[in-house]
């Protein structure tokens, strides 16, 4: 028993480790976005602010480069999960619960969708939207992200689906229901989790997205918040962003810390079920 | 008696309706993933193409007047720049290094995950933080940790003035530690799932048999995790591949950090070139293609594992 509880302690040790790796390098930007522009770079720089400022909060609150891309970020962030959510939901569910031909292949090409290089298509994109006279707008980035966030939708979802007991609906129909409500009252509860779970996997994955988001759009119009941050630059040309930076970093951080505290055991169940057979 | 009969007896299918029946299923397949076939083919299928037919042009968006057929001279050109090859090595280097680091510490990561039992959800939980977090900002955070003026790295172990964005070597060193420390939770959480899987009965067996702990992992343990291994690997070496955002955001390519995404987009995006461009981004698919090949013929790493494909 002692040496049980002391091998436990260890593993407990190592954890703790991990977490320190996992969240250090947070604690730096936290602290990073609190130090005084105007003073914190020196020749030895500290790991923690001198005097603790809002300053740089402020400032990317007043800027409206950051306020439209967040506002950007967000409203596409958003539509795009939805949309992705609603496409890919039609698909698992054929493909849990129903044979068809192609049923393969659709498979197959989400799977070489979800390892195709973006960078391949910037350029055939960039010109395609431009003719189409989606370049620089909401819409542009929308339909790439629904589409490059649909084979994880489909097999997370495809995955949670399989795992609904079916023939439930047809004992409540049984039972006399009817089967709208079947489906409603039975069906929908126990899907729902797994189509949660797909939805906020979507939403890290478009809030992340960087590479398409500089390549199609060219103005505050549509430029996401990873975009934006990459054309910061100080409140005048003498003064360095990095304080900003780190303060704009912190506000997009938010919502993933949020999202990550409350839904953890779902996040985990999506990420190992759309992957790998358990 | 009769009435028995007609109650116990199961319900004779008639072959037509169920034919009807399965035809009915087949087209309502079909009309339910028909919406998410289209976007794909449409934004991947279509401009990949596209792509094919601009790589065989001269095309500058700066001069489309100018737009002629060249055949395959575009390929020659990318293939025999010293760019392609240096921006090659360089997203190799990245690949490989941040890859063989992450399997390893991903699957340490997974056995402390598996074994912990006090603050397990806790680990848990904070490792998905860097899962979800923002690359670009990822890359700052790295970037501004090794920075000169503004970074704690240099004082903390006594590096001095050392710039580590002056050279080449350095710099892929801080873009590798930043990829590592963002995708580590992914890869770890997957080998976790195949950990989970590994029957204790095996362990069991192989202790009563007096196999050391270190013998059980490779005899037993990893073996078993085979396929977990392999699917983890793919995943990652095809996203380490295409990497963008961190030597992007922390060098701008400078001192032979540039990768080949970085090259496809640079052509495409920034100089308008569009038929250069364009081979480069053929070439960058195909190089992806042959990769993923290698995986399945090669490694025969099984994908009928990743979940979906029954």
């Amino acid at each position: 028993m002692a040496t049980d509880r002391k091998v436990s302690n260890w593993w407990t040790v190592w954890g703790l480790l991990i977490l320190v790796w996992a969240l250090f390098p947070l604690l730096w930007m936290v602290s990073l976005s609190f130090k005084d522009p105007d003073t914190f770079r020196s020749g030895e720089p500290t790991f923690f602010p001198k005097d603790w400022v809002w300053d740089n909060y402020r400032t990317v609150f007043t800027d409206s480069l950051f306020t439209s891309a967040l506002r950007n970020s967000v409203g596409i962030a958003l539509i795009a999960t939805l949309l992705a959510v609603i496409v890919a939901m039609f698909a698992a569910y054929a493909i849990a619960r129903m044979d068809f031909p192609g049923k393969k292949f659709l498979l197959g090409m989400a799977l070489a969708i979800a390892m195709f290089p973006q960078a391949a298509l910037v350029g055939p994109l960039f010109n395609m939207w431009r003719n189409l006279g989606i370049y620089d707008t909401w819409l542009g980035l929308i339909i790439p992200y629904l589409t490059f966030a649909l084979p994880l939708s489909i097999w997370t979802m495809s995955a949670f689906f399989r795992q609904i007991p079916w023939e439930m609906e047809q004992a409540a129909q049984v039972d006399g229901a009817t089967a709208w409500q079947a489906f409603r009252r039975v069906i929908v509860p126990l899907a729902a989790p797994g189509v949660f779970t797909t939805a906020i996997l979507t939403f890290f994955f478009c809030w992340n997205e960087f590479l398409l988001a500089i390549s199609l759009t060219s103005t505050d119009r549509a430029r996401t918040v990873p975009a934006a941050l990459s054309f910061f630059t100080g409140a005048s040309q003498f003064e360095s962003p990095i304080t900003y930076i780190m303060a704009a970093s912190v506000v997009v951080t938010i919502p993933v810390v949020i999202l990550v505290l409350l839904f953890q055991r779902r996040i985990m169940a999506g990420l190992t079920a759309g992957a790998v057979k358990g | 008696m009769t009435m028995t009969d007609v109650r116990v007896a199961p319900p004779a299918p008639e072959p037509e309706e169920v034919t009807d029946r399965a035809r009915h299923e087949r087209r309502l397949g079909l009309t339910l993933s028909a919406p998410a076939f289209l976007v794909m083919v449409f934004v991947t299928a279509y401009p990949l193409i596209y792509a094919v037919v601009l790589s065989l042009y001269n095309y500058r968006l700066t001069d489309p007047e100018g737009r002629e057929f060249v055949g395959l001279r575009n390929y020659a050109t990318v293939l025999t720049d010293s760019v392609w090859w240096s921006d090659f090595v360089t997203t190799l280097i990245i690949t490989v290094a941040s890859v063989a680091i992450e399997l390893v510490l991903g699957f340490a990561f997974a056995f402390v995950m598996y074994r912990i039992i006090q603050g397990r959800s806790l680990v848990r939980t904070g490792i998905l933080i860097p899962y979800g977090i923002v690359t670009v900002v990822s890359a700052y955070i790295w970037q501004f940790a090794f920075q000169l003026d503004s970074g704690f790295v240099n004082q903390w172990f006594g590096l001095g003035d050392f710039n580590f964005f002056g050279q080449r070597w350095s710099a892929l060193f801080v873009i590798i530690l930043s990829e590592i420390w963002k995708t580590t939770p992914f890869i770890s959480l997957l080998l976790l799932a195949g950990l989970v899987q590994v029957p204790e009965e095996y362990q069991e067996a192989a202790r009563v048999d007096g196999a050391t702990p270190w013998q059980r992992l490779w005899r037993v343990t990893l073996p078993n995790m085979k396929a977990a291994i392999m699917v983890a690997l793919l995943f990652r070496t095809l996203d380490a591949w295409r990497i963008f955002d961190n030597p992007f955001i922390m060098t701008r390519g400078a001192n032979n950090t540039e990768t080949l995404s970085f090259l496809a987009y640079r052509q495409n995006v920034t100089l308008v070139n569009l038929g250069t461009g364009s081979a480069v981004s053929v070439l960058l698919f195909l190089t992806v293609v042959i990769i993923a090949f290698i995986f399945v013929k090669g490694f025969r790493t099984d994908l009928s594992q990743v979940r979906g494909d029954r």
